[in-house]
């Protein structure tokens, strides 16, 4: 659906090229050549871990010992990037679609403000999760005169009373950091919604509950397939909020990549779980296209 | 829109009795209270969205006992009146505002020249040209900065100051390139052709006509990469090397010191930024729509 609007579009032959090329050239240069260096690294041997000299030699078993190493880990990220995305979806419709029916003239501002917050520094914004989750702090005082702790503790929500330090607050701040990712596709898929089809399903006696699964919830299913790869995407590579929020049980691959690059030198093994990530998420990616499939991505 | 062939309602003729059991399946007070759910509903969500930001502005004006600017102690302005008492921390700021800075301007030509290009123009390979720039803004920030410095480790390239900006650069070109596009989608061309009509060359047809209608997009676009440069934490961790930005700065320390002032820079980044959106969005009010 992209260029239809585009009235007087000029047909190029070198001229596009010409604007294009600085752009394409940096992108090749600093994306294209280094993925390709890192599976060449991936596939590499490394002598010791205080040389930074690798030796191209077809090595896979550091895929192989990467899988038997860290598969659990790879599956704690992949269900924690889920649950976020979940519950990002939960959170982040309902907002697009208040802010897109029933803003009104205050349409602009609403989603301005669901924005504004991420113009504060993403590890920042993560400490003051911190100070909010903390065992003295506000969230776990309420549940605690709330007396709902030990309930909370039976459901595994909590841990001795603690949020800080457990899957819950990891989860968490992967849902709060990723939620504008859902939040504005989400709403510009909603805002280009016709109303006058929902009168129409209501004319025709459809319910309002009925008209929203039927149409509305349908025609906004691009914006949703949109929000749930931009949020689950980064969300299984993060490692700053299983760093700041969570203890050793709830290590994510990020985590361990980062570790493997930047403090063990371990740079074939680093390289091999980080190409297999991206390749997971490329088929995660093209199954769920399959099944919602659209190209509506960039849009 | 892809999903139209599903005509609402229609894939079944409800008979006319189904219907208004259907209309008034939903008696008028549930539905209120359905849609004042909703309002609270949203509402909620707000506080949440803003919960840590009140805590960092809050807690600008606290004055810690000890090192930790963790738990609240007690208001104080001297955090406001010194904000850069930290000479590490101010240092680290001013690195990732000259980053920011190089990157910005570099990724906003590029950016901006490319969006031009797939916008103005229908050629071939304007497909792959948009995925690649789509590509480094899916992929995982944590493989981006693994692969950046893995290139930088296998030329033997020393990091610092350039590798930083390099990599920058990268994802603010393709977010440049993908927000300036989508600004001008719908853009109508042939305002090009009637200043022609009317004597105009091509260059002065540039700067007269298409440059002025694109420039509020290329000047959001450049704001918003400029707040992504400064911010950027996990790929800059990968290609900084000793050049220790604001993130970075923040996180090295974070086991040893937690200084307010961290939460005053935070603060008026914050400040800035909406300040200049804010200005982007309502002084250029001259909104053109075909």
């Amino acid at each position: 659906m992209a260029e239809v609007g585009d009235r007087g579009q000029r047909r190029g032959t070198w001229q596009p090229w010409a604007l294009l090329s600085p752009g394409v050239l940096w992108l090749a240069l600093f994306f294209l050549v280094p993925m390709l260096t890192l599976v060449r690294v991936s596939l590499s041997e490394q002598a010791n871990r205080f040389t930074q000299e690798f030796e191209f030699s077809w090595r896979f078993s550091n895929y192989t010992d990467a899988v038997s190493d860290y598969a659990g880990i790879f599956g704690r990220s992949f269900l924690y990037a889920g649950l976020a995305t979940v519950l990002c979806i939960l959170i982040g419709y309902p907002l697009a679609y208040v802010i897109a029916f029933r803003g009104g003239r205050y349409r602009n501002l609403l989603l301005g403000l669901v924005v504004v917050p991420f113009f504060t520094s993403y590890l920042i914004r993560t400490i003051a999760w911190r100070t909010l989750l903390a065992d003295e702090g506000p969230v776990v005082g309420v549940l605690e005169a709330l007396h709902l702790t030990s309930f909370l503790d039976t459901l595994g929500l909590m841990e001795n009373g603690r949020l800080l330090a457990t899957w819950v607050a990891v989860v968490g701040g992967l849902t709060y950091n990723f939620l504008p990712f859902m939040i504005l596709p989400i709403y510009v898929a909603l805002e280009k919604i016709d109303v006058r089809l929902v009168d129409a399903a209501k004319d025709l006696y459809s319910s309002a509950p009925r008209a929203f699964v039927k149409v509305t919830l349908p025609l906004s299913l691009p914006g949703v397939f949109a929000g749930t790869l931009l949020t689950f995407i980064p969300a299984s590579g993060d490692f700053v909020n299983a760093q700041y929020l969570g203890g050793p049980r709830q290590t994510m691959i990020g985590n361990i990549v980062q570790n493997l690059f930047l403090v063990q030198n371990r740079y074939t093994s680093a390289a091999a779980i980080s190409f297999i990530l991206m390749i997971i998420i490329t088929i995660a990616v093209l199954v769920y296209a399959r099944f919602l499939g659209t190209d509506e991505l960039a849009a | 829109m892809t999903l139209t062939e599903s005509p609402p309602a229609a894939t079944r003729e409800p008979t006319a009795r189904e219907a208004v059991v259907d209309t008034r399946g939903v008696p008028p007070w549930l539905g209120r209270l359905g849609s004042a759910f909703l309002n609270v509903y949203a509402a909620a969500g707000f506080v949440y969205l803003f919960a840590p930001i009140v805590v960092i502005v809050v807690f600008s004006f606290n004055q810690p006992k000890g090192k930790f600017n963790l738990v609240w102690q007690r208001f104080t302005l001297d955090n406001w009146a010194n904000p850069f008492a930290q000479q590490e921390l101010t240092d680290a700021f001013i690195r990732s505002l000259k980053v920011a800075a190089v990157a910005v301007i570099v990724a906003t030509i590029l950016g901006a020249f490319m969006s031009l290009a797939l916008a103005r123009y229908r050629f071939r390979g304007g497909g792959f040209v948009n995925t690649l720039i789509v590509l480094p803004l899916t992929a995982p920030e944590i493989v981006l900065g693994a692969s950046l410095l893995s290139l930088f480790v296998n030329r033997g390239q020393p990091r610092g100051f350039w590798t930083v900006t390099i990599s920058h650069i990268l994802f603010c070109v393709s977010f440049v390139a993908l927000t300036v596009k989508a600004r001008i989608r719908g853009f109508d061309w042939t305002l090009e052709d009637a200043a022609a009509d009317l004597g105009a060359g091509p260059w002065r047809t540039f700067r007269k006509v298409t440059f002025p209608l694109i420039l509020p997009g290329i000047f959001a676009a450049a704001l918003l990469s400029f707040s992504l440069s400064i911010d950027d934490y996990i790929i800059t961790s990968f290609t900084a090397g000793q050049y220790v930005t604001f993130p970075l700065q923040i996180a090295g320390a974070f086991q040893r010191e937690i200084s307010p002032q961290i939460n005053v820079l935070a603060s008026m980044i914050l400040l800035s930024t909406v300040t200049l959106l804010v200005m982007s969005t309502v002084l250029p009010n001259r909104r053109h729509r075909t």
